[in-house]
């Protein structure tokens, strides 16, 4: 198993917002991770990439075999977890290339490997530019400085297949995007999509979905999954509403 | 984040060791401690100077006896004892160097150290050096190839002797030794320097550059520079300096001094390291620098360009006077300070004559508990008409102990100028942080990469070698540093 969560208990400020939480992700699966605003989607991301502030009180998080909740942040993202982040951050006067390229060395160093040469380097931004349907000018621009919604999802993704991770958690990354913004970004994931890497996907809704089809759904409520189903799951929350899930909860 | 380990990254790495705290055994020649005249006079003997100078001294050391030493800057120190420092020390050998093999091998070793080599084969092309150690100038390189155009790069005493008229012209047209309390003190004492001419029409072909060391103790630096650039004429010119690591203060007071006539260009960059004393404060040097640009002539540029991460108090304020018409003066600034450091520095932009512009870009980070201050003037006067000012002052602040200050001065007596004046002031959030290390950055990486990212617009203004230096000195001063 890629990545295997086990009875995760997470708290902010010492309030419980993770409250035993189990999941398990092989390679090659895409996993949505769905529920209503404030039951712990976004905190589970960041418990999973370890910001600093998001205190495990209990549980493991197991990837690649190993447990990971000792890592710091960047240990774990070199370890190759990435997050598309719902609220991609600006850098004024780092450029994309200058930011990539060190996120890329910063890899290979963990690693244990040389930096990789100029022209490697720009020959790959060059391809995965194209995946995503860049714009070649938006690399020379600063960190996200002055992109529009679209462009910072965009360039999460395209981030995203320059580092090549295992396991890509995408949090609320159709929030905010207009349906062609949101097709590109679905391409972008699907060719990325293999057998050695697995996706987590949340969302509060399910029109992603209806591009990037998922093999498991789970409903994220209080903390705690509470229901686990294939794709039609999805389908069944965006008809009966996430008041059938509390319901359901309370029943 | 929480704020403990907010702070405990911010110990941890906002305290970079100063890597140029050695010191050299050297032989010296010192003055006796301590200002009198009789000091003055001795300086002047041993730097075997003509008349007219030593009386250029004396009257400037009578007027700074007059003088009181200035208060309102932002900045608190013990007073300084002026009677407990040396005014002149020299490595006891002889003082002109026919080649570089006649160098004392313990000073070649100690420019060595700094990344600064005076063999000038081995120099990477393209920039000129000259060295001064504490009072004396070491050693100039490239002369021969700058005398082919025209050029005169040269050490402050040698063109007091073999330049009198050009250097008698010029010295104190700018910063009359009346000017302020240090400018006087410089004026009576100062010791070496450089000094460079561009003649008419010449676009000097190599970067000129003079590195500055301190390195007897309680001694003194008092420097005076002199560019001068006639009609036509480019110079770009980078001065860097650094000091051993001592428990005293150290006193370094001086002056830069540039004329530019009609069309004439002058880049001015320094990267100024000097030591800032340790954690708690202790020792560093007391950096009083008074540097001015004249654009005499008309269309004349000058740009001063600075990087200032040392000095326990740096008390500095590169100013242009535009005098003639459609002249340009630029300031780009980069200040950082951390644990106890204390920085008041700015500019000053007088316009006079018609349409000149002006561009201030300042850029503040203050870490630890040190306090930052940008302090600026721009005066237009009523015949500066249609003149121009931007002025972008912000202030980046790593933790929540530091201060960071801004006292901009707006002097307008036209109707037909305008002038702009934006100020922010901002932290590293702990959003860019997390970002980046989600991205594999570690934080120490990442705060030198924001930091940098921060001051990029002033960075992309220093000559590329400098700039590298730069980059990493920002790095090093700053790791780890959050807000």
């Amino acid at each position: 198993m890629l990545l295997n969560i086990k009875n995760l208990h997470v708290s902010i400020d010492g309030k419980e917002i993770i409250k035993g939480l189990n999941l398990g992700v092989n390679s090659g699966e895409v996993h949505a991770i769905m529920g209503p605003n404030g039951t712990g989607k976004s905190t589970l991301a960041a418990a999973i990439t370890g910001r600093d502030g998001y205190e495990i009180t209990e549980g493991e998080i197991w990837f690649k075999g190993k447990n990971i909740v000792e890592l710091s942040a960047e240990e774990r993202a070199n370890e190759g977890i990435f997050l598309s982040f719902q609220y991609p951050v600006e850098i004024p006067g780092v450029s994309m290339t200058n930011f990539m390229r060190t996120a890329v060395n910063a890899r290979r160093e963990y690693h244990k490997q040389p930096p990789m040469p100029a022209g490697e380097f720009l020959k790959m931004m060059e391809e995965k530019k194209n995946l995503v349907e860049i714009h070649a000018k938006l690399t020379n621009r600063s960190v996200n400085e002055g992109f529009s919604g679209g462009e910072k999802k965009k360039n999460e993704i395209f981030q995203m297949a320059m580092l090549e991770p295992t396991l890509a958690i995408l949090d609320e990354t159709d929030s905010g995007l207009d349906i062609d913004a949101l097709k590109v970004v679905a391409k972008g994931v699907n060719q990325l999509r293999s057998k050695d890497n697995a996706f987590v996907i949340i969302t509060h809704y399910q029109r992603l979905l209806d591009h990037i089809t998922p093999d498991f759904v789970h409903v994220l409520y209080d903390g705690k999954i509470v229901k686990t189903g294939g794709k039609n799951l999805a389908l069944e929350l965006e008809e009966r509403g996430y008041e059938w899930i509390k319901d359901h909860q309370l029943a | 984040m929480d704020t403990n380990t907010n702070n405990n990254i911010l110990d941890e790495v906002t305290q970079g060791e100063y890597k140029y705290g050695f010191y050299t055994d050297i032989e010296n020649v010192m003055a006796p401690l301590g200002l009198d005249e009789s000091t003055v006079r001795f300086i002047s003997e041993k730097k075997q100077e003509p008349e007219w100078m030593l009386e250029f001294r004396l009257k400037a050391f009578r007027h700074w006896q007059s003088l009181t030493e200035p208060e309102w800057a932002h900045i608190t120190y013990q007073k300084i004892d002026y009677q407990s420092i040396y005014y002149y020390a020299a490595p006891k050998k002889k003082k002109e160097y026919e080649s570089l093999d006649e160098v004392d091998p313990e000073l070649l070793e100690t420019f060595n150290k700094l990344g600064i080599s005076l063999d000038e084969q081995k120099r990477l092309s393209g920039v000129a050096v000259d060295a001064v150690i504490d009072s004396v100038s070491v050693k100039t390189t490239f002369q021969d190839t700058l005398a082919k155009h025209g050029i005169i790069f040269c050490a402050f005493s040698e063109a007091v002797r073999e330049h009198p008229e050009l250097v008698k012209k010029y010295m104190g047209s700018v910063v009359p030794y009346t000017d302020n309390y240090f400018a006087a003190l410089n004026s009576a004492v100062f010791s070496d320097g450089s000094f460079c001419f561009i003649p008419k029409g010449v676009r000097c072909p190599l970067e000129l550059s003079t590195y500055f060391r301190i390195n007897a103790a309680n001694t003194g630096q008092f420097e005076r520079t002199l560019i001068v650039a006639e009609e036509g004429s480019y110079v770009s010119y980078m001065e860097g300096c650094t000091a051993p690591m001592r428990d005293e203060n150290q006193l370094h007071a001086a002056i830069v001094e540039i004329v530019a006539m009609d069309d004439a260009e002058v880049k001015y960059s320094t990267v100024q390291n000097w030591y800032p004393g340790d954690k708690q404060g202790k020792g560093g040097v007391y950096n009083f620098v008074t540097k001015r640009g004249l654009c005499k002539g008309k269309r004349s540029k000058i740009a001063w360009t600075q990087v200032e991460t040392g000095s326990a108090i740096t008390w500095k304020y590169p100013s242009c006077v535009l005098m003639g018409d459609n002249s340009i003066g630029e300031f780009y600034s980069v200040a950082v300070t951390n644990n106890m450091q204390q920085a008041d520095t700015g500019t000053k932009m007088i316009h006079i004559g018609k349409n000149t512009r002006s561009t201030i870009i300042s850029k503040g980070i203050s870490a630890g508990r040190s306090n930052n201050t940008y302090r600026g003037l721009v005066k237009i006067l009523p015949g500066a008409v249609n003149s121009r000012n931007f002025s972008q002052c912000d202030s980046l602040l790593l933790g929540d102990k530091c201060g960071a200050h801004t006292f901009p001065y707006i002097q307008a007596k036209n109707e037909s100028s305008i002038i702009e004046h934006e100020a922010t002031t901002s932290k590293i959030s702990e959003d860019q942080l997390f970002y980046c290390n989600q991205r594999g950055i570690d934080t120490e990486k990442a705060i030198g990469l924001i930091v940098n990212g921060y001051a990029k617009e002033v960075l992309n203004k220093l000559p590329m070698e400098f700039a590298v230096e730069a980059q990493k000195l920002l790095s090093i001063t700053l790791e780890g540093s959050v807000g």
